[in-house]
């Protein structure tokens, strides 16, 4: 523990491990004392006066340049590098990938350089993670930086040679003279600890740039290779400091106390229930939020379940029980909607098409349940709130808390750690706030932490939605008329850390004057459909506030809902049609050859074509000929993209007919997302994000009576388990690209693609291994064999 | 509170804490550690896993007063600074993604390998079973823990494999 800056000992030992080379340079350099206006402090800066203890770490903690090249990147004088991006890595190895890219742009070797990320007073403010964005945008303005470093250390190589710059090369932070490899110098002898001083220009942190140009693909090294994540020895090793791990002198103990009905007002807190258990501090309680501090965290715990309170339930019920979900949804009278989206005459095409079909699809709420509840530590040490936190979007929660709190945006700085999952449930971050109010509240540093029963039945909710499709068939079995029409649960969409819709906020009575309209979102395929009609409708539960059924982003935040019904939808149409519904799709998408910017239809095509390759596809109409043994078998197959990413993918299914149990044995998956950066993690990726969603095709439904969420642990909310598990598991990465040499091929985003068509896949599955058509999510044993009982299976 | 001794991968401890305490709690709050972690309080996830007597157990809902034999935490799993094989294999197969629940797999693998060097697909699913990840990285666990398996058989010496043949 530093005692000027309470950064704690484990953040100051990894800062040594990252920082040594360039610190010690710091030192005989004598920049120490270098100080700079309160905008555009470097991490070179900061990191000097995290060394001595100087009133700048200690607060306030002006943003950072992203202006500034020094923010972006230091290189030592041992030839390494760091980079500091405004990132953070939700464990698909975006760090790495970021290292990849600015180490070819500024030709270094991979591994001589580091990254850090996510912290608010080191780095600059790329917003954190979310949208898959990490390699699509965020990575450019890294690029460029990294370009622009190059480019100004090839001027300084080129001025202390004396030779023009076109007679220069550069390999490995060594600057040649072509033709005289007598003349050369090292990127660490020119700028090594110094800083470059260079602005970047730039509209906003997405444009930032220097005059450099960034490498074509072709120029790339460790671009498309697949160097191992630098996170995964600590976290295997048990040496990782997580947000969990935190600790700090003085520190103590939180546990909230949350309502036992969703609405219920608190009457009273009889705190003399707690008073004399061991460790006892104190009960804090605003409006509705209740928490007990403790010196220890079991005693915090103890106390939380120990401490009496009176609550009031509301006057009309919250929300109807999950049983009742799908008639509300359908009978509630829209809070918005959206204008259809319209193509040719949907009306005349019905009224003709010799063939019509409709259906119903309903999914229900599905929660984060992420495998670590909500957590942080705040310290309010020097005037300032340090809150050390796994919120995948850092910057955010720094804006949120000092809004909440009242503080100047300057005084509070928020520490990223790794953490559980992201998914988007850590850019709501409940926890960070609480902390942070417990530790104004106290003056001494809080760590907060939820209990499981609170995470499961209150983290925020993916929508649930009703759709309704409709389609027509001509005479040949083409589809000529369709129709599209999405209801959301989605009303009061909370957002990102803000501090008008964070729990505590809500608990203390705090309402956002204009609540969010929530969205439903459209399929995402590039079908041609003569005749089609898209519309979306958003409804609202009657309780909006401090309710645990808060909708929030949950990865693709409706893509999954939409996909479900709209490509269990094609394959209901294909099965009318008596056609293969791999070819079904193939013929939608060979109907038109119109194209867009990123070619998502040339892509849509040569994905689909590759899990079928991959898969080793036979065409023939579903179902299949039903088997005679207790195992039926069948294949399904679905396709989306989100945003310019393409992914289709074929599953294997074996349907227990006496169970019900339902056992996706084999997972192909064909993923186009432009240039790849490391394979390796792509395919991570994309198998982890199937199973994500195989989790929530079989298993995960939030469940609750008209009162409470009843679905509260590992056991009322099953998911997957290792017993599940595919016994294969295919990812065939695919550049669809019609040019896909081109040197400029762009990286588009990969974590939430390969979420979208999982779910429709495995009801497809089971529909051609059984004729049964599933169209309620999950298909959980006992509805998957009701099911089959009611169709005589 | 009283006077409880735990010995932690080769260290001793002694510690004034109330019996009922759970393992958990004063395995990262006392002595330091962080391999085990909270996930459910529950016993149900498994990300708080330690072996103790040989046995993967739930420290999260293991009684500190219960514990009589010595603990070994993911931090204890390596040897004079050489990796398990497990760990080995958990980096060479990429096995995480964010890596929070990693700790319950590695450790309950440790146990399932100490009991059966050569487990079948089955009795991996079987072993693993209760043992949760929600990044979904159950696949490459399951690649991770064969890898294991095989390193640790070919690090045998030959006359041993014979017996065991």
């Amino acid at each position: 523990m530093n005692p000027f800056t309470n950064i704690p000992q484990h953040v100051e030992e990894a800062l040594e491990k990252w920082q040594a080379p360039r610190r010690n340079f710091l030192k005989s350099a004598g920049l120490f004392v270098v100080s700079f206006g309160a905008a555009g402090i470097s991490p070179l800066v900061t990191e000097a006066d995290a060394q001595t203890g100087t009133p700048q770490t200690a607060g306030p903690y002006p943003d950072i340049d992203f202006h500034q090249l020094d923010s972006w990147i230091v290189v030592h004088q041992d030839n390494t590098a760091t980079f500091y991006v405004g990132k953070t890595d939700c464990g698909q190895g975006t760090g790495t990938s970021f290292r990849q890219l600015m180490s070819d742009e500024l030709d270094i070797a991979f591994e001589k350089t580091t990254c850090i990320m996510g912290s608010t007073d080191i780095t600059v403010d790329q917003g954190g993670s979310g949208g898959s964005t990490a390699m699509e945008r965020d990575a450019w303005p890294m690029r460029r930086a990294a370009a622009e470093a190059r480019r100004v250390l090839l001027e300084m190589g080129s001025a202390q040679l004396g030779v023009p710059v076109d007679q220069l090369t550069v390999s490995d932070c060594v600057i040649t003279a072509k033709g005289d490899a007598s003349k050369r110098v090292t990127y660490g002898q020119l700028i090594g600890g110094k800083r470059f001083n260079v602005t970047l220009t730039g509209a906003n942190i997405n444009a930032a740039t220097g005059t450099a140009k960034v490498k074509t693909v072709q120029e790339h090294k460790y671009t498309g290779q697949s160097p191992q994540r630098y996170d995964i020895p600590a976290k295997v090793d048990g040496s990782l400091k997580w947000a969990v791990d935190v600790k700090l002198p003085g520190m103590v103990h939180a546990r909230n106390v949350k309502p036992p009905f969703a609405g219920a007002k608190l009457i009273g807190i009889d705190e003399s229930s707690v008073r004399g258990m061991p460790g006892f501090i104190k009960v804090l309680s605003k409006g509705n939020y209740v928490a007990v501090v403790c010196e220890r965290e079991e005693q915090a715990i103890n106390a939380s379940r120990q401490l009496k309170t009176n609550w009031e339930k509301p006057a009309k019920a919250p929300f109807p029980a999950s049983d009742d979900l799908f008639d509300y949804i359908r009978s509630a009278e829209p809070t918005s909607a959206t204008a259809p989206i319209i193509v040719g005459n949907p009306d005349t095409a019905f009224a003709a098409a010799p063939k019509l079909l409709e259906a119903d699809y309903e999914i229900p709420f599905q929660g984060h349940t992420a495998i670590s509840p909500a957590h942080a530590m705040a310290d309010p040490s020097n005037g300032q709130m340090t809150v050390y936190s796994n919120d995948m979007k850092s910057y955010g929660m720094r804006r949120g808390v000092a809004t909440f709190l009242g503080m100047p945006r300057e005084n509070v700085r928020v520490v990223w750690m790794e953490g559980p999952q992201g998914f988007g449930r850590t850019a709501a971050d409940d926890a960070g706030c609480e902390a942070a109010w417990l530790a104004k509240e106290l003056g001494r540093p809080v760590r907060v932490q939820w209990m499981r029963n609170e995470e499961t039945a209150w983290d925020t909710k993916a929508p649930a939605f009703a759709v309704k499709m409709r389609g027509g068939l001509d005479a040949a079995g083409r589809l000529v008329a369709y129709d599209f029409n999405a209801r959301a649960l989605d009303y009061n969409h909370v957002g990102y850390n803000e501090p008008d819709t964070v729990l505590i906020a809500q608990l203390m009575g705090i309402r956002k004057a204009n609540p969010d309209k929530g969205s439903a979102s459209t399929p995402s395929e590039m079908y041609a459909i003569p005749n089609r009609r898209m519309a979306t409708e958003v409804v609202s539960l009657p309780l909006i506030w401090e309710t645990p059924l808060r909708t929030g982003n949950l990865r693709d935040p409706n893509g999954p809902q939409s996909t479900f019904a709209s490509e269990s939808f094609i394959d209901e149409l294909a099965a009318a049609a008596k056609a293969d519904p791999y070819e079904f799709r193939l013929n939608l998408l060979k109907a038109d050859t119109k194209d867009d910017s990123a070619f998502r239809r040339a892509r849509s095509i040569a994905v689909l074509e590759a899990v079928a390759k991959a898969y080793g596809w036979d065409s023939r109409p579903s179902p299949r000929p039903r088997g005679a043994g207790n195992i039926l078998t069948g294949r399904g197959i679905a396709y989306a993209f989100r945003g310019s990413t393409i992914a289709a993918e074929i599953a294997e299914v074996e349907v227990n007919r006496q169970t019900g149990h339902v056992w996706a044995k084999r997972l192909v998956c064909a993923h186009d997302c432009g240039l790849i950066v490391n394979p390796q993690s792509l395919r991570h990726t994309v198998e982890c994000a199937m199973l994500h969603s195989l989790s929530r095709a079989i298993h995960e439904e939030v469940r609750f009576d008209t009162e409470k969420v009843i679905s509260v642990d590992w056991n009322s909310h099953p998911t997957l388990t290792h017993a599940d598990t595919p016994a294969s598991i295919e990812v065939v990465l695919v550049n669809g690209d019609p040019n896909p040499n081109r040197p400029d091929l762009p990286p588009y985003g990969a974590g939430e693609t390969a979420c979208k068509p999982m779910l429709a896949a495995i009801a497809n599955a089971i529909y051609d291994a059984t004729g049964v058509r599933l169209r309620r999510l999950p298909f959980r044993d006992a509805r998957v064999l009701a099911a089959l009982n009611a169709a005589r299976v | 509170m009283s006077n409880t001794t735990l010995k932690v991968n080769g260290r001793t401890h002694t510690l004034d804490v109330e019996p009922s305490t759970p393992l958990l709690y004063i395995l990262r709050n006392d002595l330091g550690l962080q391999g085990p972690r909270f996930g459910c309080g529950l016993g149900q996830c498994g990300v708080c896993t330690v072996i103790v007597n040989g046995q993967a157990i739930r420290s999260c809902i293991t009684p500190v007063s219960s514990v009589k034999s010595e603990i070994t935490t993911l931090e204890g799993l390596s040897t004079q600074g050489k990796l398990h094989p497990l760990q080995q294999a958990w980096i060479d197969e990429q096995v995480p993604q964010c890596g929070f629940c990693q700790n319950g797999q590695i450790m309950t693998a440790k146990a399932l390998l100490d009991k059966n060097p050569n487990p079948t697909d089955a009795q991996i699913r079987d072993g693993m079973n209760r043992t949760l990840c929600r990044c979904m990285t159950y696949y490459r666990i399951q690649a991770a823990i064969k890898r294991a398996a095989k390193t640790i058989a070919d690090a045998r010496p030959a006359a041993e494999k014979e017996v065991v043949a």
